[in-house]
């Protein structure tokens, strides 16, 4: 078995110096009944690693990848191309390889990498802090949401319209336990604002996505007056944080707690995890010693050199158990590093370019669809995803467009469910598509509605 | 003294000798924010042809601030960086209730084949048949092993998944009803800190039972506790001391008895597969650890997995979204509320952490099930071979044999002005990562040595002789050799003191 070092020689001689005579002499305090004689009877022997890798292969193989389509879908996470260097990097064994950094002297790659992580969310966010991550942008929204109820001791929040729904869906479903009470304002294009006027004494936040998941672009700053003149809170919520190269921060227009998928940078699309939350907050010490997950902070040894650890851990679980502002344990560590040096390699030039490129290619796919007879465009302003409103159902659009080897967005009734929105497609478009693939989506497009 | 911290120093003592570290190999390395430039980019974006402007007027003015690095100086800053971290494969990693055991390099080739890592997450069914299919395994090997009916995928780590069980647990108790009446949730003294956390986070309040003097569950005080206002028991098994917890079956049936649900901590299942299940041990919901048993990497703290089994009793409310079908008439996934009958909500974006689901099934075929038994068979017998060998000169908290990982108290150090801190530190200076310090809170010092299965018995003899020595030269009075360490470090000790009075998070100009 190449993945066990001890021969049968080896297991003896340790026996012996144990003083057992056989193995399950260790394992007699499973109780009798219990105990498994024939061991997993159900489950085929060990395989070489040939006969594994051929068998996913073949399932594999069973998938239309992104690559190999012309491919424009996002609602949430998108294809960007990754420098081939970040992947390289972050199977360092020295990186890949290591456990949580709960031994700094030994941990500093780790911990610094995470400090300039932090750094990088806080700028392109334009927040004071930032944390060492979250799974996933979903259940950073959800954590933000009990963050902020902490902080202003309320307990309503209001969910705006254009929030992607699975982040609705996880807000509520990991919020409700705890007494906080979301209202989710109904779905649809241009309706973001109209939170404002349910905003009161009583509400603890509000949560507002930009670009929203039908791709429109959100003021802020309307939300952000509105949320602070009653004492609430905004949460902006980013599910495409490439959009931050072009667009003004959330941080700049009066967000409170930034939480954000982190996914588009440094991150393979792999069906929908791992990705990496983005949790940021002003730098204040209510909001964060409220926070949740993990902080790599600043500090001297003891020859006073500067050097990192974790810290306001008496914020966690492993400290204060049952009174933690999260039961998280992890962060999303190796996909923070790939977001980190995938954003080192970009800066604020290449960043700025990158999220230009995807805009110019998102205008020009949106006129061209936007020309076919019958094809609405709803959203006037977009970063790089843009709603349509078809003269069909999207859901049989896109199959029929799968058929032609073309992946031609996300309709608005798979995230939201059959009957509402039938006829309206949501299309992203990124860096990694062509002209010929952007020719292709309106022609196949054009022939399945006529 | 802080019962959690067990007055641990958290700030370095004055320096008597000063970092003799030097390293030819080791070179210095600035901040990203020192190295960079801000008109830097090592990415070529192929050429703007237009500057379009359809943002609302909501366009950045400002510069975002951040640094960029050709690619060289990518590689040099993270190559060094990287030097500076210990890892698996550099040496034995000990960590008690971590489970730091190899990470085979195909589950990393395979997780990166273009039809498990460039797929979408909402691309159509149709055209995602074999990532579904290769769910749908996962999901078949890990009943297998936890002989469970029924078993959730979305949650994304250890945590997640007590969440999603305990979640269950939940809507269980408010379909009858019970919800105001069934508040209370026992927890052992010893489980981990996300267990009381957890539950917490589900609305309901902790009751800690206390352990017994042999380290298990004590049973008197168990049964006081148990009445119609409990809701469930967290018990992780094999617990935190490293012992099978004996009296698990009796556990579940009083609990049972009473109403409630038992929720496992899965950590270490790592210890017992193929030599018991644990749906046959009464268990209703359990984690599991993909990123420990299943040997995903821990990537310096995640991403993790911890897809949750579920009894019959709790199959229903598994949250969305799921797989549903099979490969004869093609599989689906249920992503809304209509698509299920009780489904609690939904944890997450999308359907949970594919990648780490091709990694753990290649660890799974690769084995096998004869081979998952061997692996819980090795990792018992390495604990208990380091057990042996250093039970004489450490103070083993508990008498007797343990499972996949071996418990001591400082007891040993009594006197030595040696704390269990300082003897980590100085196993740092010998080349090994530390065992997990102070953790569990059940015994004064704790020292938990897991050396799992991957490990040869040329290692385990080497770290014992380590272990053995530090224990000699403590008792012996070289002290400063502990108390000044680590020596040889990339860094000496770090004063977490001023980190978190006065928390510097980000760089600042």
């Amino acid at each position: 078995m190449r993945y066990l070092p001890l021969d049968d020689d080896d297991r003896a001689k340790m026996r012996d110096r144990i003083g057992v005579k056989h193995i399950d002499e260790l394992f007699t305090d499973i109780p009798p009944s219990a105990r498994l004689d024939n061991g997993l009877a159900g489950l085929p022997n060990h395989a070489s690693e040939q006969s594994v890798e051929r068998h996913f292969s073949k399932l594999a193989a069973q998938n239309v990848s992104a690559g190999s389509a012309s491919f424009f879908c996002g609602a949430g996470a998108y294809r960007h191309h990754v420098p081939a260097s970040v992947d390289h990097l972050i199977q360092r064994s020295e990186f890949l390889t290591a456990y949580t950094p709960y031994q700094p002297e030994i941990a500093q790659g780790t911990l610094q990498t995470l400090f300039e992580f932090q750094t990088q969310v806080a700028q392109i966010t334009g927040m004071g802090v930032a944390n060492a991550s979250m799974y996933d942008g979903s259940t950073a929204c959800a954590e933000a949401v009990l963050m902020a109820a902490r902080i202003t001791k309320r307990n309503t929040c209001l969910l705006a319209s254009g929030l992607h729904p699975h982040y609705s869906a996880a807000t509520q479903t990991l919020t409700h336990t705890l007494g906080v009470k979301t209202t989710a304002l109904p779905p649809g294009i241009g309706r973001d604002a109209e939170l404002i006027k349910r905003i009161d004494a009583d509400t603890a936040c509000i949560v507002v996505q930009s670009p929203n998941v039908f791709g429109e672009v959100v003021d802020l700053e309307p939300l952000a007056a509105a949320a602070h003149a009653q004492g609430a809170l905004l949460i902006a919520v980013n599910t495409e944080v490439v959009s931050l190269g072009l667009l003004k921060s959330p941080g700049e227009m009066g967000a409170d707690i930034v939480a954000a998928e982190g996914q588009s940078i440094g991150n393979a699309l792999n069906f929908g995890g791992p990705y990496v939350g983005l949790l940021a907050c002003r730098d204040e010490r209510k909001f964060i010693r409220q926070a949740p997950g993990r902080f790599a902070g600043q500090t001297v040894d003891a020859d006073g050199k500067r050097g990192f650890v974790l810290t306001l851990s008496t914020r966690e679980q492993h400290i204060r158990r049952e009174k933690a502002t999260s039961n998280i344990c992890t962060n999303s560590g190796l996909c923070t590093l790939a977001f980190t040096i995938h954003l080192a390699l970009l800066g604020d030039k290449g960043l700025r370019h990158l999220a230009m490129l995807n805009h110019q290619k998102a205008c020009a796919l949106a006129d061209q669809l936007g020309a076919i007879p019958g094809v609405t465009l709803l959203t006037p302003t977009f970063f790089n995803e843009f709603t349509l409103r078809l003269p069909a159902n999207a859901t049989e659009v896109i199959e029929k467009l799968a058929a032609k080897g073309i992946l031609g967005g996300v309709p608005a009734a798979r995230l939201f469910g059959p009957g509402v929105m039938d006829d309206l497609l949501i299309i992203a478009a990124t860096e990694t598509n062509t002209e010929q693939d952007m020719n292709d989506f309106s022609t196949a497009l054009a022939e399945i509605l006529s | 003294m802080n019962r959690y911290t067990q007055d641990r120093a958290t700030r370095p003592k004055p320096t008597q000798n000063s970092a003799k570290f030097a390293s030819a190999l080791l070179q210095e390395e600035g901040l990203l924010y020192e190295v960079g430039h801000a008109n830097t980019s090592g990415v070529d974006l192929e050429v703007l042809t237009d500057q379009p402007d359809r943002l609302g007027s909501l366009a950045r003015t400002t510069p975002t601030g951040l640094v960029g690095l050709s690619e060289p100086e990518t590689l040099r800053h993270y190559v060094r960086l990287s030097q500076r971290n210990y890892a698996i494969d550099l040496g034995l990693y000990p960590l008690g209730s971590c489970t730091m055991k190899h990470n085979p390099r195909l589950n990393e080739k395979l997780a990166r084949l273009a039809g498990f890592a460039d797929i979408h997450p909402l691309q159509p069914v149709s055209t995602v048949q074999g990532a579904l299919g290769l769910m749908d395994q996962v999901s078949y090997w890990l009943l297998q092993i936890t002989g469970m009916d029924a078993v959730a995928l979305s949650p994304k780590a250890g945590a997640h998944g007590e969440m999603c069980g305990m979640m269950c647990i939940r809507a269980a108790i408010e379909e009858k009803g019970e919800l105001e009446q069934r508040k209370r949730v026992l927890v052992p003294t010893s489980a981990h800190g996300t267990n009381p956390a957890t539950a917490a986070a589900c609305g309901f309040v902790i009751d800690e039972i206390p352990a017994n003097a042999g380290g298990r569950v004590d049973m008197a005080a168990f049964r006081a506790k148990l009445g119609p206002d409990i809701a469930a028991i967290m018990l992780t098994n094999p617990n935190t001391c490293g012992l099978f917890e004996t009296d698990i079956k009796e556990i579940a049936d009083l609990v049972h008895e009473h109403g409630g649900y038992f929720y496992c901590d899965g950590a270490n299942l790592n210890a017992i597969m193929g030599k018991c299940r644990v749906r046959d041990l009464g268990v209703d919901a359990m984690h599991i650890n993909l990123h420990k048993t299943f040997s995903t990497p821990h990537g310096g703290g995640g991403p993790g997995a911890g897809p949750t089994v579920l009894s019959s009793r709790l199959a229903r409310f598994a949250p969305l979204a799921f797989v549903t079908g099979d490969r004869a008439t093609g599989f689906a996934l249920a992503e809304h509320p209509e698509q299920s009958e009780a489904a609690f909500g939904r944890m997450c974006a999308f359907h949970g952490q594919m990648g780490m689901f091709v990694r753990a099934l290649t660890y799974m075929m690769s084995h096998g099930g004869n081979g998952l038994r061997q692996v819980s068979e090795d990792a018992v017998l390495n604990a208990n071979y380091l057990l042996a060998r250093l039970q004489h000169e450490f103070s083993p908290a508990f008498a007797g044999t343990c499972m996949h990982e071996a418990l001591f108290d400082d007891r040993f150090l009594q006197g030595t002005g040696v704390s269990t801190l300082d003897f980590s530190k100085a196993l740092i200076d010998e080349g090994y990562h530390p065992m997990t310090m102070y953790f569990p809170l059940v015994v004064h010092g704790a020292m938990l040595v897991e050396p799992t299965e991957t490990e040869s018995l040329h290692s385990l003899d080497q770290f014992a002789d380590t272990m053995l020595e530090l224990a000699k030269a403590a008792k012996s009075g070289d002290v400063t050799r502990f108390t000044q360490a680590p020596l040889t470090a990339p860094m000496r000790r770090l004063d977490e003191t001023q980190a978190a009075r006065n928390p510097v998070l980000t760089w600042k100009p």
